[in-house]
């Protein structure tokens, strides 16, 4: 098929391309463009253009708008081909138009009318063009125009007209679900398809129907788990095959949907474990969508009912992962460790240092995924160790997304777990003064109200010293330069309410440091209006005590400032200040009542305090006022616009014909009716999942994103004492601990033999104290409860059950041998990340591979006569790894992974990477050296800095 | 669902975008710069993928190119990973042995693959023949198109050039 590769461009296009190409600069490449747009924006306007040049224009104009820059004049060029007849000029018409604008475009609706035609036509390639753009370009109000149409198509001979008018039926139930709502039945008849295909993409629609609604699809568990069996006993078509998988996408979506379909359902799972279990011990876990479909498994596994015998294989593919060299598969098993350990807690015990190596690894990705399952089971044991890592590394990274989530993590932890009213408020501390700008303000108004209302013991002393070490501390932190604007409210705040509240401090050592504050942050009005606010409360208190009032003469000219101010509401502040002063210590008290923030105020909505005020004034003469409801005239104004928008928004577009005029009576129907038969016809399929998530322990990092504020409610309102906690991931695992009937003394002794097994093996393992530390102190407490702090346990375990040793020293040996494995082999074979390409397409066929090492051995015999064949094997490893264009910094040089120097250091010339190529697998150097050719003759020099480009992607 | 995807050389130019999800100009460019320089700074022997803004991209490098698709937090990396290779697989049996050089100049035939392959962000077909078919099919009737228009000009110079 190599026919297809060659160039049809014209030579201007071909230019174009290597012009920019070889732009040194972005500037430069900007230039060419602009250019480019000024000829194409000429051009394109002129007269009588021929379809085949117009066809040229156009791909340009993608070619413009990919690298980033605007064709917009061209966009109704684009929508005009797609009106041509032709086929070529109208695949290409729709093909610019589904680049080029977004569903919400004003020119969709001028090819809403040629996809109509479009879809009806004979020819079922113009019907898939057009069943391509409907995916793309049908939005809310257009979908009416076109779903008769889409809904013809499902019965449509061709099989790849039926699966695309599936997924654009699905295209538009994610728009609008009510559009299609009473169309849904036909997914189900879709999935009895007897094309493979058809059937498969079926299967996003269900799936994403059934995530919305799981009750309604119970009845489909059988049939979803026979097709997964036969899909699994390889009755689908060999063309389906991924890797010696049978058709594992297939298998891969219908994973997703039994484990919707069987979460908190046992009467459904039970249908499943064969099924699943199947699957586990037939996958091979050698390539890598073997392991994305145990992945698949270990998802299903963990989200439906559970059971033990699942559990164990989900268990080991786990522990194969995370000992895996593919940091891939690291990852992967991360992410399934914190699936299962909702289910079972005890098995993050056998991967503590596993997990520690990956908390420590150079990989980011790895790092904030690890940081994922430390935040699902951290506890109060472990929180002080998960709370400081997370927030050292947050201060370290620079990606202010993942500032926000790691710091509002650390937040709720810390409310939730915190061993002492100390470290809780230090570790705020730390928090916001680090991200303190990226923290929801949510955040920072909950902290307040948290200090303010104590911790909802009846122990005022307690709440006191929390409060007075939270000023110590605030007092403190005001010495550091350029606090983030939340944090110096907050600081403000308690300041204000409780600076003076336990006499440590006196009011003018607090006022003058609020002074400073507004000082300092003039820019920031806000932090001086908590300043001022928190002068007028201190003053306020000082007055209420009775004691004389001598304001210090920095906050006399701030006040003086600020009565000048821009700001309105500086300015009312400070008029108050000011007020406040002047009034008697009766007053004060009336209106500035000591520590009570969290008193209700009960505020007076009829405003009858004001009756006598009307009273006189309607004795005066005055007109009664009347409620905008029963002033007449106004009354029918406002019904006519509602009448109206609910016409707007009932109708929308309409692409049939319209009606005769009808007699006026129709009007005349109540609005209310109008609007439940027109707009409310949906059985609102969201209602059921409320249920469905109170069974399933939902995905946590949903709870953890949602999760911006402290959670007050239902929390344990004391710390490092166990009670009733919400049913979030971390209180999950304990509590599940007593389902799994798993004892306490267990898990213990665990712990403790894993520490000797350690010491004693020490100098062979070679794993640092330290980690053993960490590992101690994260691992330590998690089959414990939280009574104990992390350190206590150390010596609380002397004694430990002989029976629990067995399998802790067989994971360390293994730990071990798969060091020295590592060592031995060339790592690459091992990770599946990268080489898989090469190295199972060569398993798949031993005469390619044959051929592959002998070329290999040619290349390298002829370059440098180095002793290749001995070395074989290690060197085709080494080899598959640079073709598949392995990072290496030289990797224009396929040869450089082949031992010889001198070769690497060798210019890339554009011969180079053809030697090469003929060495790699089924490409014959002619295809390249024609294309080389081909190019050159075309008067296209390709720059010699990039010989890449010749490169087979799949070498 | 695969909310883009997107191709770069290692040089950070854009091969090839394709946007699921709606992304303004701004947005695109923005998308682009932050995730080519991310992605292309990248160690080797890293993962494969990269957590953005609450999203994941899967990555993977093919010759001097790399190949992205950016997915929700909670779909299957590794599945993401096999959809690369497979779109990949299915270039290479049309060019013959595909490489970058073939995507730079026929881009517009890596979207038609492409869009045979992925439909709004979802995986619509995971059988090679039938893609490849169904776009050779597409193929013989633009040949069929050409021929009957008869020779025009840019044709005799594709004709000459060959």
């Amino acid at each position: 098929m190599g026919s297809q590769g060659g160039f049809y461009q014209s030579k201007e296009f071909l230019d174009l391309v290597k012009s920019i190409g070889e732009a040194r600069s972005k500037a430069e490449e900007d230039r060419i463009v602009l250019n480019e747009i000024e000829t194409l924006k000429r051009r394109i306007s002129e007269p009588d253009i021929p379809k085949r040049k117009m066809k040229e224009y156009i791909i340009r104009l993608v070619y413009i708008e990919m690298l980033g820059h605007d064709a917009s004049f061209g966009y109704i060029h684009a929508v005009k081909m797609t009106h041509d007849d032709s086929l070529l000029v109208k695949r290409t018409g729709y093909l610019a138009v589904t680049l080029f604008l977004n569903e919400d475009h004003d020119l969709i609706i001028l090819i809403v009318n040629t996809i109509q035609k479009d879809l009806k036509s004979d020819n079922y390639l113009v019907v898939c063009a057009a069943l391509n753009a409907v995916c793309k370009l049908i939005n809310e109000e257009t979908i009416p125009a076109v779903l008769p149409q889409v809904m013809e198509l499902l019965a449509h001979p061709k099989e790849a007209v039926r699966k695309k008018a599936i997924m654009a039926l699905h295209r538009f139930y994610q728009k609008s679900p009510s559009s299609v709502s009473h169309l849904v039945s036909n997914f189900r008849k879709r999935l009895c398809d007897n094309d493979p295909g058809v059937m498969g993409a079926t299967l996003c629609p269900l799936f994403e129907l059934i995530a919305r609604d799981v009750n309604s699809y119970k009845d489909l568990v059988i049939s979803f788990v026979s097709i997964l069996k036969q899909v699994a006993e390889r009755r689908l078509s060999k063309a389906y095959d991924c890797h010696q998988m049978p058709a594992p996408f297939i298998q891969i979506k219908l994973l997703k949907i039994l484990a919707l379909l069987g979460s908190g359902d046992k009467q459904a799972s039970e249908n499943m474990y064969t099924v699943v279990g199947d699957i586990f011990r037939k996958c091979d876990s050698s390539s890598n969508i073997g392991n994305a479909v145990l992945y698949e498994c270990i998802c299903c596994v963990s989200s439906i009912y559970p059971n033990p015998k699942l559990l164990e294989s989900a268990a080991d593919v786990i522990s194969r992962f995370l000992k895996s060299d593919s940091h891939n598969l690291k990852y992967m098993g991360i992410d399934a460790l914190g699936r299962l350990i909702k289910i079972s807690p005890e098995i993050a015990e056998q991967h503590q240092l596993a997990v520690i190596d990956c908390l420590e690894d150079p990989d980011d990705t790895l790092k904030r995924k690890t940081f994922e399952l430390l935040y699902k089971m951290t506890k109060s044991t472990n929180v002080e160790v998960i709370v400081d890592r997370m927030i050292d590394y947050m201060i370290s990274i620079s990606d202010n997304h993942y500032k926000t989530e790691i710091a509002s993590r650390c937040v709720e932890l810390a409310e939730q777990f915190a061993p002492s009213n100390q470290w809780f408020i230090q570790t705020m501390n730390r928090v916001f003064e680090h991200a303190g700008d990226l923290v929801n303000i949510k955040v920072a108004h909950s902290l307040m109200r948290l200090i303010a209302e104590g911790f909802g013991e009846d122990d005022d002393n307690a709440d006191s010293k929390l409060r007075s070490s939270a000023v110590e501390s605030y007092l403190r932190i005001l010495g550091e330069p350029k606090l983030p604007s939340v944090f110096l409210q907050v600081i403000c705040w308690v300041l204000g309410e409780y600076g003076t509240a336990d006499g440590m401090f006196s009011a003018s050592d607090i006022t003058g440091k609020l002074c400073d504050v507004a000082e300092a942050y003039s820019n920031d009005e806000t932090v001086k209006a908590y300043a001022t606010t928190a002068l007028i409360k201190i003053y306020a208190f000082k007055i209420a005590a009775r004691r004389k009032v001598d304001m210090l003469p920095e906050c006399q000219s701030l006040m003086e400032e600020l009565l000048a101010s821009h700001s309105t509401d500086l300015q009312q502040r400070a008029y108050e200040l000011q007020a406040v002063i002047g009034l008697d210590a009766h007053a004060v008290e009336c209106i500035m009542p000591s520590d009570a923030s969290c008193e209700d105020i009960e505020v007076d909505r009829d405003l009858s305090f004001l009756n006598d005020y009307i009273q006189e004034a309607i004795e005066k003469g005055a007109q009664p006022y009347i409620p905008e409801s029963e002033r007449s005239g106004m009354l029918n104004i406002s019904n006519f616009r509602n009448q109206d928008h609910h016409e707007a928004s009932s109708h929308g577009l309409r692409f049939e014909a319209y009606e005769l005029p009808k007699p006026a009576v129709q009007s005349r129907i109540p609005q209310a009716l109008i609007a439940s038969t027109e707009i409310v016809p949906v059985p609102e399929p969201m209602y059921p999942r409320e249920s469905y998530q109170t069974t399933m322990p939902s995905i946590p990092s949903d709870a953890g994103s949602a999760e911006l504020k402290l959670r007050l409610e239902g929390v344990q309102k004391k710390w490092g004492r166990p009670t009733y906690t919400p049913a979030t991931s971390t209180s999950n695992s304990t509590s599940q601990k007593t389902v799994n009937g798993t004892s306490q003394g267990d898990g213990a002794s665990t712990v403790s033999s894993m520490r000797e097994t350690y010491d004693s093996r020490k100098p062979q393992v070679e794993v640092s104290h330290e980690k053993q530390k960490l590992a101690a102190s994260l691992f330590g407490g998690s089959s414990k409860t939280e009574k104990r702090p992390a350190t206590g346990h150390k010596a609380a375990k002397a004694s430990s059950h002989m029976v629990e040793k067995s399998h802790v020293p067989k994971s360390s040996m293994e730990v071990a041998s798969d060091k020295a494995a590592s060592a031995q082999q060339p790592p690459d074979l091992l990770d599946l990340g990268e080489p898989t390409a090469t190295s199972t397409a060569l398993q798949l066929d031993p005469f390619k591979q044959l051929e592959g090492l002998l070329d290999t051995t040619e290349v390298a015999s002829a370059v440098n006569g180095a002793p290749a064949a001995s070395v074989s094997p290690d060197i085709m490893a080494l080899y598959v790894d640079t073709a598949a264009g392995i990072h290496n910094k030289n990797d224009a040089d396929l040869l450089s992974g082949l031992s010889n120097p001198s070769v690497t250091n060798m210019p890339g010339t554009t011969a180079m990477p053809q030697v090469t190529q003929s060495s790699s697998k089924r490409p014959n150097p002619k295809d390249s050296l024609e294309k080389d050719a081909l190019v050159r003759q075309m008067g296209v020099n390709p720059s010699s800095q990039n010989p890449n480009l010749f490169k087979d992607l799949l070498g | 669902m695969i909310h883009f995807v997107l191709l770069i050389s290692r040089q950070g130019k854009v091969r090839l975008t394709k946007w699921y999800s709606t992304y303004s100009k701004k947005e695109r460019s923005k998308v682009l710069r932050e995730l080519s320089g991310v992605i292309l700074t990248r160690g080797p022997r890293l993962c494969n993928f990269v957590e953005w803004r609450g999203l994941k991209v899967v990555y993977k490098r093919y010759a001097s190119l790399y190949f992205c698709m950016c997915i929700d937090p909670d779909g299957n990396e590794l599945e993401i990973l096999e959809i690369i290779h497979h779109y990949v697989e299915v270039l290479d049996r049309y060019f013959g042995s595909v490489c970058e050089l073939d995507l730079i100049y026929n881009f517009h035939k890596a979207y038609y693959i492409l869009d045979e392959i992925l439909i709004s962000g979802e995986l619509q077909e995971s059988s090679k023949r039938t893609v490849v078919r169904s776009v050779a099919a597409q193929d013989s009737l633009v040949e069929a198109a050409k021929e009957q228009t008869g020779s025009t000009i840019s044709n005799i110079i594709a004709h000459a050039a060959k």
